[in-house]
């Protein structure tokens, strides 16, 4: 399996203070990578960086290399609106816009110049059904996605990241504002989603990190401290760090 | 529970201390009992409570008394003149022979000019808005705001004495007309006028947008201009369309500065060249002279503006309402 994401010494600060430190790591193809680690250890930020949604913070200062297949993300020819078409992203608190169901997942491709209905129609429903919520909203696709209950509306925000056709996934702890019923619905539909899509997860639970990921990265203080597969970190990490805070010692 | 850590060797300790205890409550009770600040109190809080309450009701008193008044002044003349003649009356002629009593003229004048001032205005003031939420730097943004508040605290007499100076010799130099006060004129003091008002609401309503919007629209590939004006606009919509609404309400009640620049002259606003008279500056430049049945008609005049004041207003509530929900 090819690694799709490449990452060389990469640091980030925001304006003084060093959120990131030497993160060196090789994202999977289609896996599914789960970030962990306590509050504020940079995974978040770290994500975010992926598909340069830290551009938008003022003070931000990145180096390093970070190279998605094979092509520096922050190189002169990269179109950054053309980098998070292809690395899509659902955020911590499901945030459809105010409009029809049918427009939030329209959004993307609308966008991205795709005008015919019928093209829309259908790329609206493919996405949709790989969200895993069609049959949900097939008969209410007008109606306003804010009338939705949260675990549905984070599901249409994925399905909302899909109708672009994205290569990669980025979720910054996708669940953690929803009830365990709907938590269980979206680790299903993340497992399912590996299929097509690279998909990295942020997460604070670590269950879910043993339940749906590959691969697991344990980050500290701004420091990548263990990567590798995720049963091996769980059942033999090698840091005494990662062995702390999986057996709750701290975090 | 704990009485016999005080008495550890008394059997009845507790009794002892259960007395204690309500006599003790007796004494409270009588002290509040017999406190005369308690019963004061109360009094000032009721009282305290009525004068908010009269204060309160000064403003709706005059809200009332101002449309009952007009109501009152305004029906006789327009009855007198019949409904259709001083509506739809081309001409107003009030201190002729034979009095004519027309208020058409004022009527498409003030919706003219107030059209016109939203034309302009309300692109320009949106734009704005749009930048200063959304693109300006926070030192632009601060020094721009300053400017805008300024602008709106500049007292319509300057307006009109900048348009008069100003405006109305560049419109007959460069339009080449006899003479430049006019309703263009009036129209370009307008739309100046209701700015701030536009810009100030639709910076408050695109600034209360969340961020969380716009960078879901970011994040699947839209641009920043894409994301402001497909996403942000759309979601400040109500707020916007109420500081049209406000600017709407602005224009049609100015008074001052119009009748500087437009020429007040009661003729039909058949151009934009044309000398014109606003609802509000047809009350304002003959009540001082008028008597009998034409300041009754002026009375009229003041009803028609406040009932279009009053529509303003009704829309503008609809649309905050809206922006609420």
């Amino acid at each position: 399996m090819s690694n799709i994401i490449t990452v060389k010494d990469m640091c980030l600060w925001y304006g003084d203070h060093k959120a990131l430190n030497n993160v060196n790591i090789d994202i999977p193809e289609k896996s599914i990578t789960a970030f962990i680690g306590p509050s504020g250890c940079g995974k978040s930020t770290f994500l975010k960086t992926l598909n340069r949604m830290n551009d938008l913070i003022p003070g931000v200062k990145i180096t390093g290399d970070i190279r998605y297949e094979a092509k520096d993300i922050f190189g002169r020819d990269v179109d950054v609106n053309n980098l998070r078409k292809e690395i899509g992203m659902v955020f911590q608190k499901p945030n459809p816009f105010p409009m029809s169901i049918y427009d939030n997942v329209a959004y993307g491709p609308r966008t991205h110049g795709i005008t015919n209905k019928v093209q829309l129609d259908e790329i609206v429903e493919q996405a949709l059904r790989d969200a895993a919520i069609w049959d949900e909203v097939k008969d209410r696709l007008k109606k306003n996605a804010l009338g939705m209950s949260g675990g549905q509306q984070q599901r249409l925000c994925i399905a909302r990241a899909l109708a672009v056709q994205p290569k990669i996934l980025l979720m910054d702890e996708p669940t953690s504002a929803l009830d365990p019923i709907s938590t269980s619905r979206i680790e299903e539909l993340v497992m399912e989603l590996k299929e097509k899509y690279t998909i990295v997860i942020v997460t604070h639970n670590m269950q879910q990190a043993v339940r749906v990921s590959d691969y697991t990265a344990f980050f500290l203080l701004g420091e990548l401290v263990e990567f590798g597969k995720t049963d091996d970190i769980f059942s033999q990490p090698k840091d005494k760090r990662t062995e702390d805070y999986i057996t709750g010692r701290f975090g | 529970m704990k009485k016999q850590e005080y008495h550890p060797f008394e059997d009845n300790a507790g009794e002892f201390q259960d007395k204690l205890f309500e006599t003790r409550i007796e004494a409270v009770n009588l002290a509040y009992k017999k406190a005369p600040k308690s019963e004061w109190a109360k009094y000032a809080e009721r009282m305290i409570h009525i004068i908010f309450l009269l204060l309160g009701l000064i403003t709706v008193g005059c809200v009332l008394l101002i449309t009952v008044y007009l109501v009152i002044s305004g029906i006789p003349a327009i009855r007198e003149i019949g409904p259709v003649d001083f509506l739809f009356g081309r001409e107003w002629a009030s201190t002729a022979a034979e009095p004519r009593y027309g208020i058409l003229p004022f009527i498409l004048t003030s919706i003219y000019g107030t059209a016109g001032a939203i034309v302009i205005g309300v692109p320009v003031g949106f734009m704005t808005a749009v930048y200063l939420s959304k693109l300006a730097s926070p030192k632009v943004k601060s020094v721009m705001q300053s400017a805008v508040s300024l602008l709106a605290g500049i007292p319509s007499v300057v307006y009109g004495l900048v348009g008069m100076l100003v405006l109305v010799p560049g419109i007959r130099k460069v339009f080449n007309v006899p003479d430049g006060a006019s309703l263009l004129a009036a129209i370009i003091v307008l739309a100046i006028m209701i700015l701030p008002s536009i810009i100030k609401m639709s910076v408050t309503a695109l600034d209360a947008v969340p961020k969380e919007y716009e960078d879901a629209s970011l994040a699947l590939g839209a641009t920043p201009i894409e994301t402001y004006f497909k996403v942000s606009v759309p979601a400040a919509k109500s707020g916007i369309a109420a500081a049209v609404v406000l600017g709407v309400g602005r224009a049609i009640g100015e008074a001052m500065a119009v009748m500087m620049v437009a020429g007040n002259v009661p003729n039909m606003p058949d151009s934009l060249f044309q000398s014109v008279r606003f609802l509000t500056t047809a009350v304002s430049s003959e009540m001082a002279y008028s008597s009998g049945l034409q300041q009754q008609a002026l009375f009229s005049i003041a009803l028609v503006l406040f009932l279009f004041i009053m529509l303003i207003n009704a829309m503008l509530n609809f649309f905050l309402k809206q922006e609420k929900e």
